[in-house]
């Protein structure tokens, strides 16, 4: 079990005359990302003129303002209230949230070639992503890094970079994250449905273009869908929502083939379902909540 | 028939307005004129409200012809008009009539030409905005800069604007360099030494061939970081943070020797420390520098930054005053 992780009081930084910048801690934690939840869902019950975004992430947030409106003063007044009064959750909160399955293709032959054209930008251009990811995070092998990072979920802690972009942290105790640099410049090129990783998470990069995170496999389901064919994203461009719970699964290229084709035809769905959890729970003992999940997910 | 056919597209011409607000948090940024005062004064000449359709062309304007009488109006960058091969006046409203052939010279100064036209750019409204946003091909035109034989829609023109009203000399910008961008230093400042903060603010940054709307990435000096244990969750390079929102106009420092400042198109959000955001008024100045000018970061406040912002909303009405002689 884990020790539960104090936070430090919220830092307010003023991102230019437009945004707000609100860091709640340095270091990744459950506990920082619950509670600028908390926070950003009481900031937008509020609904102050003035205030155009509301973009909670990791282990801070931002709020986009107009400054014609509202001054962004008055905003870190409101803000700090709210971080005294809702900042910490309740013990008995309950989260209800989505469990999907999302299919990888991991050390596939897109990402392999693009990780190889930046060799220059990457920590160490001897080998791959995964080889170096897996050898500093002390695995014996690609194998049980991969073995790793499939076994447990992750929840959704931020959205962003690029629309539909979910940044995921994994449901296991701190000593058993996996843990990797960003590249030390990032690449200007990056395929479509990159599954990538740095720092503590792992990402579906949306569309492709720039980015820096350690690239591992490839994803055959989008996350965005601009012209919303698919069923899944009736609701709206983007897949992910901050809170889903998701589950990355290995596949081999056979079934990575054949997904491509449910999605070409437009057929294919994400297995989704519905499940609720205490995030105090989760902090206290994340294996016996992940386990639950992926019950709920499979059953 | 009542549009524009795109005899050349030029470099990079997209359709903008003054953006798309509302969609940062799923990842989605403004977008909308890089030079926003720029980018308002040409919609006032012709007419039109300052959020209306309109072009941003990159370094290399297009040719267009028109195909009934409209209003023009050419700001932004400085280059030589012309109508039919007839220089015409920029910062003025020219009228044209069908067969009429807009062209440009070479950029003489600034990085992007606005070109505004009675009635705007009819593209469709997508979430609030024609903007074009090509990373993943929303709004303007197909979502997409500009090709040849394109056919841009055009809106009904009022009748509010007067052929030859031009806007004053002294409310026209200059280009001077290095551009000095105004800088209210913080987010994650505190990864850079006392030193690492002075090279900042000290260095003349020079523009690298990776700028364009997501962002500029600047070169010409190295950043001394502070030593720390990383936190968890952020990767072991001294440059990463765990990843956080990025601002629009915000400075991140990959590596500590390319300084990125992100613009209109920015990625919302990463794990690369910032070091200070870019006022919003100075964000149509980087708009206009290009490749190989020069850049300095100049440390201000947030007062300052709001007076900047209130000024340059007073000169655009003084703009629209004088041009409707209320």
């Amino acid at each position: 079990m884990d020790t539960p992780t104090e936070l430090p009081p919220a830092r307010y930084e003023y991102g230019g005359d437009e945004f707000l910048f609100v860091e709640l801690d340095q270091a990744m934690s459950l506990e920082a990302n619950f509670k600028g939840m908390a926070v950003t869902n009481a900031l937008r019950e509020l609904d102050i003129d003035g205030v155009i975004d509301i973009c909670p992430s990791n282990a801070s947030y931002m709020v986009r303002i107009d400054p014609d409106r509202l001054d962004p003063r008055e905003l870190v007044e409101e803000l700090r209230g709210l971080e005294a009064s809702v900042g910490e959750l309740p013990r008995d909160y309950v989260l209800h949230t989505r469990v999907v399955d999302v299919p990888v293709l991991f050390d596939d032959p897109w990402t392999r070639e693009t990780l190889m054209r930046f060799r220059d930008n990457h920590q160490d251009p001897s080998g791959t992503d995964l080889e170096y990811a897996a050898r500093i995070n002390g695995f014996d092998g690609v194998g049980s890094l991969i073995e790793a990072i499939s076994s447990a979920p992750y929840i959704v802690t931020m959205l962003g970079f690029v629309p539909g972009l979910p940044f995921c942290y994994q449901l296991v105790p701190k000593e058993r994250q996996i843990e990797v640099p960003k590249y030390v410049r990032p690449r200007t090129d990056t395929p479509e449905r990159s599954f990538g990783f740095g720092g503590a998470f792992s990402v579906v990069y949306p569309v492709r273009g720039a980015g820096g995170y350690q690239l591992f496999g490839m994803a055959p389901a989008p996350v965005f869908d601009l012209d919303q064919r698919l069923p899944d994203f009736a609701a709206g461009i983007v897949f992910p929502r901050a809170g889903d719970v998701l589950r990355y699964r290995t596949i081999d290229r056979a079934e990575f083939d054949r997904i491509r084709g449910q999605v070409e035809d437009g057929s294919f769905r994400y297995r989704i379902r519905e499940a609720s959890f205490e995030p105090a729970r989760l902090i206290a003992d994340p294996d016996a909540v992940n386990r639950e999940l992926l019950e709920v997910l499979y059953r | 028939m009542s549009d524009i056919r795109v005899h050349a597209g030029g470099l990079f011409t997209t359709v903008q307005d003054l953006g798309r607000p509302g969609h940062y948090r799923i990842g989605m940024p403004p977008s909308g004129a890089m030079d926003q005062y720029s980018a308002s004064a040409a919609n006032l000449l012709v007419g039109n409200e300052p959020n209306t359709g309109l072009l941003e062309a990159t370094y290399i304007g297009p040719t267009l012809e028109f195909t009934d009488h409209r209003l023009i109006a050419v700001t932004g960058a400085t280059a030589s008009v012309t109508v039919n091969g007839e220089p015409v006046e920029a910062w003025t409203a020219v009228p044209v009539g069908p067969s009429d052939v807009l062209g440009f010279s070479m950029l003489t100064a600034g990085a992007r030409l606005y070109i505004a036209v009675s009635g705007g750019i009819d593209v469709p409204v997508y979430l609030g905005s024609r903007s074009t946003y090509t990373l993943t091909g929303i709004g303007g035109f197909d979502g997409r800069k500009l090709a040849d034989a394109d056919r841009l829609p055009l809106g009904e023109a009022g009748t509010r604007a007067r052929a030859g009203h031009s806007v004053p000399e002294s409310l026209r910008p200059e280009f001077g360099t290095p551009a000095e961008l105004r800088t209210i230093i913080g987010l994650c400042s505190y990864r850079l030494t006392e030193r690492g903060l002075k090279t900042f603010l000290d260095t003349e940054w020079k523009i690298t061939k990776d700028a364009n709307r997501v962002g500029y990435r600047l070169r010409g000096g190295s950043l001394e970081f502070t030593d720390r244990a990383q936190p968890f969750g952020a990767g072991s390079d001294p440059a990463n943070v765990v990843d956080l929102g990025y601002p629009v106009g915000s400075i991140q420092l990959p590596g500590g020797d390319e300084p990125i400042v992100l613009l209109n198109d920015a990625v919302t959000g990463g794990g690369y420390a910032t070091t200070g955001t870019v006022i919003s008024v100075d964000r149509d100045r980087i708009g206009q520098a290009k490749t190989g000018e020069t850049v300095r970061f100049v440390e201000t406040d947030l007062d300052t930054a709001l007076t900047a912002r209130r000024e340059r909303a007073a000169r655009i009405d003084t703009i629209r005053e004088a041009l409707t002689g209320n």
